[in-house]
């Protein structure tokens, strides 16, 4: 059975106005438990508005949302949240507590987690995003720096401990290293907890280094699901999509183009590995 | 949150008629002018009904559907239904009477103000879509700005007035869209809106206003930063992009505007 599952979805914005727009055109999609799923697309593309469906933020004009095959409709909107977590784009713009611990205690809370369960809650969700639960819990969550705030924003979801982890560019207008930091906690807590990722983001090395299915979207279609793998072998999609490729894909190209065999190979290391071979290869075989 | 969505801002609809290409400060005037003369007007048939084709033309020049119209009266439909009964029932007394129960009583009079009253509201309401739905708020407040300069001789701020109004008007729809974030933000994190008791509710609501302020002072920061950058410094020695000048078509138009209802009083 999977976790989630859409039917033949479509979505119409300000429906039967002169403002209408078609916003997700006849999607069908499955996703089950412990997946990694990345979508991209360029701005416009429904990516956004695909998993507001999925939380049940937005009901669907046409077509049915299951989870755990249940409608969505039907779900109580508190239940629901203890299955999927959402961060929005710029998550720190929701901020509203005194404090930090009151911050991240928002959601828990809500979704009835116990009072005295909610100190341990906060301490561990703060501690998944490498925040010191200590130093952190009674400053003003508006006085942090930009990076802290972003964890402190992802972590205040993470406190709800949802199946479905979704995340809405959750490195946007971050540093480099910030960005790499941030990955890599959510990383950990995904796999160290097998929970399900959904990663909405414009940066494809970002993707590549965190999912394994993508799903391209392009004016609100799916023009590809699939292994990260196989959407590397149809550049044309990436190109389809209106979307850059990444900088590894356009040297794998490159050096394709001049003769060095590269089938399989997709990371810097393995690109490597292929070219010293080849070239050893071709000196043993000069003299 | 379909009230966000369906909030009745930005009426304005583009559009190339005559009414679209008549200078804002023209159409101003004479909207002005007409609720004036409405309050005037002499309660009799004629005059209402030769000031109805005003409005008509106005709605014909401007080549919009007449259901823009009949929506514009949607938020009026209240009132103006209850100015009638009240005038119908419990209206002036004179004429003939035709029913009278304690307080209550139909009279010739009571139904003569009852018609007239309603009118009144809805020719307003009329008058100022006609202005609101064929001008783009920019516009609006440069042609206030404009109408409003006398004022400069008595140390009014109109260039700073009408900047104000303008930046607000700009950024109704950007916090109503920001609203709707916030809400669906805070609802992801299995908040609940419009529940419980009056207290628990209003308690409910912090965490969507107080998001909402901290980002409209940071927007103000970044807007005052944007406009210095680019060197604005108040109305001194500032030149529009787009100056607007009278031209025989918005004469015509002021002539007519003014002149039409000024014969209405006259004649009947």
């Amino acid at each position: 059975m999977a976790l989630i599952s859409l039917k033949n979805v479509q979505y119409i914005y300000m429906e039967k106005t002169p403002l209408e727009r078609e916003a997700i055109k006849d999607i069908s999609l499955d996703i089950g438990k412990g997946e990694s799923i990345g979508i991209i697309g360029k701005t416009g593309s429904g990516k956004s508005t695909l998993i507001q469906l999925i939380s049940g933020l937005l009901y669907p004009t046409q077509g049915e949302i299951f989870i755990k095959d249940r409608d969505i409709k039907k779900w109580n909107s508190k239940e629901l949240c203890k299955i999927i977590g959402i961060v929005f784009q710029y998550p720190e713009y929701q901020f509203f507590a005194e404090t930090v611990f009151e911050e991240v205690a928002f959601g828990p809370r809500n979704v009835g987690i116990p009072d005295e369960e909610l100190e341990n809650c906060v301490r561990e969700a703060l501690t998944t995003v490498g925040l010191s639960y200590e130093e952190i819990k009674d400053r003003s969550p508006f006085n942090l720096s930009g990076g802290e705030k972003r964890r402190l924003a992802i972590a205040s979801i993470l406190a709800m401990n949802p199946e479905v982890l979704i995340l809405d560019e959750p490195t946007a207008n971050l540093d480099p290293k910030g960005k790499v930091e941030i990955m890599n906690y959510i990383n950990k807590w995904v796999q160290s907890r097998n929970k399900t990722l959904i990663l909405v983001s414009h940066d494809l090395d970002e993707i590549i280094r965190t999912v394994k299915r993508v799903i391209v979207l392009k004016e609100g279609k799916i023009i590809f699901d699939g292994p990260i793998e196989k959407l590397f072998l149809n550049y044309e999609k990436i190109e389809e999509a209106e979307l850059e490729l990444p900088e590894i894909l356009k040297l794998r190209k490159v050096l394709e183009d001049k003769g060095y065999p590269l089938e399989g190979a997709f990371t810097v290391h393995e690109i490597v590995e292929r070219i010293v071979a080849f070239k050893e290869h071709i000196s043993i075989w000069k003299s | 949150m379909e009230v966000l969505k369906t909030f009745p801002l930005g009426q304005y609809i583009p559009g190339n008629s005559l009414l679209h290409g008549i200078s804002a400060k023209a159409k101003i005037i004479v909207s002005f002018w007409l609720i004036i003369i409405i309050f005037l007007l002499k309660l009799n048939f004629y005059s209402y009904l030769l000031f109805f084709f005003l409005i008509l033309l106005g709605i014909l020049l401007s080549s919009l559907p007449i259901n823009y119209f009949v929506r514009s009266l949607k938020p009026v439909y209240f009132l103006v239904l209850f100015t009638f009964i009240i005038h119908f029932f419990f209206g002036e007394e004179g004429g003939r009477v035709y029913f009278r129960y304690g307080i209550i009583h139909i009279t010739d009079n009571g139904i003569k103000m009852a018609l007239f009253m309603s009118l009144r509201l809805i020719y307003l309401v009329l008058i100022t879509s006609l202005l609101t739905l064929t001008t783009s708020v920019l516009e609006l407040a440069q042609a206030i700005e404009d109408l409003l300069k006398p004022l400069n001789f008595v140390k009014f701020p109109v260039h700073e007035f009408s900047m104000m109004m303008t930046i607000a008007i700009r950024f109704v729809p950007t916090l109503l869209e920001e609203t709707d974030k916030i809400i669906k933000a805070q609802k992801a994190r299995g908040a609940e809106f419009g529940k419980g008791n009056l207290i628990s509710q209003a308690k409910s609501l912090l965490p969507i206003i107080i998001p909402l302020f901290i980002n409209a002072f940071r927007r103000a920061n970044e807007l005052a930063e944007a406009m210095e950058a680019r060197c604005y410094r108040g109305a001194k020695g500032r030149t529009r992009y787009r100056v607007s000048r009278w031209t025989i078509k918005d004469l015509v138009f002021l002539t007519i505007g003014i002149l039409y209802p000024i014969l209405l009083l006259v004649f009947f």
